[in-house]
């Protein structure tokens, strides 16, 4: 009997445990981003402004840039907001955005111990800067994850004739994590570190760290929001997905990501086409 | 070592505020883990029993794959559900990616194996055990199962806790199929990795003592359960 009992209640409570389990609310979307977005702390501050407006709920997948674009390539999500131009186009092109838009921009940084062992601090030149990094042998960080900051930090140490490859695991370490990991790692070990602005502001555990470069017009970084086109994935909720698009493009949307503060400074600058804001309303 | 006592003292102030967000994370970690756990038993438990007293060919390679496979990396389960669960996967269409079902789902195939291995070894030794007796009552091998589940069942209660304290504890398959998303598939560990992303070591290890803590309640109550079912049972 008790026996019996004890397999009732097992029965019982595997059966409420699993159909516990909520299907997703229904006005809700989800958006894969990148680390920096998330890390900084922007969606925490702007998604309960368009959740007041609008009633959906954005759910958002914070990886980096290549697998934010991998996951939207196989429809697991409804908007893309990364930074990569290049690659976005590239996603758009081959049919699985609607279409690109310029979002919001700040500006790579890079931050270095005190000791500053390339002797770099407080130059703007970034590709003069990578190159004494090589030069020197000074050890470096990178991401190493195909995100939108790694393909722009690539891109620099091609512009600077350096091939950092030939010093992978001596001077130049590829962390394979997200934006606040490699900064762990980095400042764990006397690395120097290519983070965008907003990641750096809004980190916690900046020890003795400063930035070292920066200034550099080369180092601009432009977001931009795609919709996932429901003509390659069906599952899109091209409907809500469009209306968070719109509001970010909107002047409503603009003004709030130009608003995000922390420690007193602005971290993302708006920069959607006027053309595109006055579309939206 | 500042940020050891910091973190005690901010795990002490996060859990006595009983701040909202912090009790949904619990919460849903508690309920994931658990489904996940009573799921492998119900699973691990059949399959463990079935090996433990059937022979047929290969049964040695079986065993050596559930073995095995109490091993499997997390972060392998996490990306095979990913592969099976996204749109592009073939059961994409359920749209159950990024929610906790995908989760339990998960930490079911990681923890089946450990209950399967683990019970399929205890029954066994039992059933030897037992094995003159049963033959000599001539006992039906599914009375004969009831009686050795019954016997083992404080050792089947630590098999369920070794599940549960792996499944409570993984962050790769979790963070690859839930997405860590706020409000609907965040839990302790995976808002754990994201603090200490964020730089923000102290609440990462705060978060950390909290985990833990959840965890030795649990096993605390596991425990106080099993002697005070024995004092009963030998009063």
């Amino acid at each position: 009997m008790r026996k019996n009992l004890m397999m009732a209640a097992f029965a019982v409570l595997t059966a409420g445990a699993v159909a516990a389990t909520p299907a997703m609310a229904d006005k809700s979307i989800i958006v894969q981003s990148t680390t920096s977005t998330a890390n900084s702390g922007l969606y925490d501050y702007l998604l309960p402004e368009f959740k007041k407006k609008s009633g959906i709920t954005v759910n958002v997948v914070a990886v980096g840039t290549g697998q934010a674009i991998k996951n939207a390539k196989n429809c697991d999500g409804d908007v893309l907001l990364v930074h990569a131009k290049s690659a976005e186009e590239k996603f758009v092109g081959e049919g699985f955005g609607v279409k690109r838009f310029d979002l919001m921009y700040n500006d790579f940084v890079i931050v270095g111990p005190p000791s500053d062992p390339a002797g770099i601090a407080e130059t703007s030149d970034v590709k003069a800067a990578l190159k004494a990094i090589a030069d020197k042998g000074a050890t470096f960080a990178s991401r190493g994850d195909d995100s939108g900051t790694h393909k722009k930090e690539k891109k620099l140490w091609k512009a600077a004739g350096v091939d950092p490859s030939k010093g992978s695991g001596k001077w130049y370490r590829e962390t394979g994590s997200g934006m606040g990991a490699t900064l762990n790692a980095g400042v764990g070990m006397g690395a120097y570190v290519m983070t965008d602005r907003a990641t750096w502001i809004a980190y916690k555990n900046k020890g003795d760290y400063k930035i070292a470069v920066e200034g550099d017009k080369e180092m601009f970084n432009q977001y931009g929001v795609i919709l996932i086109n429901k003509d390659k994935c069906p599952s899109v909720k091209s409907d809500l997905g469009q209306e968070f698009v719109d509001w970010l493009l909107s002047a409503e949307g603009q003004n709030a990501i130009r608003s995000y503060k922390r420690d007193g400074q602005q971290l993302f600058f708006p920069n959607a086409a006027a053309a595109d804001m006055k579309k939206a309303g | 070592m500042q940020d050891f006592a910091e973190s005690f003292r901010l795990a002490f102030a996060l859990v006595s505020s009983g701040d909202g967000n912090l009790l949904e994370i619990i919460a849903l970690s508690l309920r994931v883990s658990f489904s996940a756990m009573f799921l492998s038993c119900a699973i691990g438990l059949a399959l463990g029993s079935l090996v433990a007293v059937a022979r047929f060919p290969g049964r040695t390679a079986v065993i050596v794959l559930f073995n095995t496979m109490m091993g499997l990396p997390p972060v392998v389960v996490g990306l095979l559900v990913y592969l099976v669960l996204s749109r592009a996967g073939p059961l994409g269409i359920f749209g159950l990616l990024y929610t906790p079902t995908a989760m339990i789902i998960a930490q079911t195939i990681l923890i089946t194996p450990i209950i399967a291995a683990l019970s399929r070894q205890i029954i066994e030794d039992l059933f030897d055990e037992y094995d003159e007796f049963f033959r000599s009552l001539a006992v039906p091998v599914w009375q004969a199962m009831g009686a050795v589940l019954w016997d083992a069942r404080y050792s089947l209660i630590t098999v369920a806790l070794a599940g549960f304290g792996r499944a409570i504890a993984e962050v790769g398959a979790v963070m690859i199929v839930g997405g860590n998303i706020d409000h609907l598939t965040r839990v302790m560990t995976t808002a754990i990795a994201l603090e200490t992303s964020k730089g923000d070591l102290a609440l990462a290890l705060a978060l950390g003592i909290v985990l833990l803590t959840i965890s030795m309640t649990v096993n605390a109550l596991a425990l106080t359960l099993r002697s005070s079912a024995a004092k009963q049972a030998y009063a």
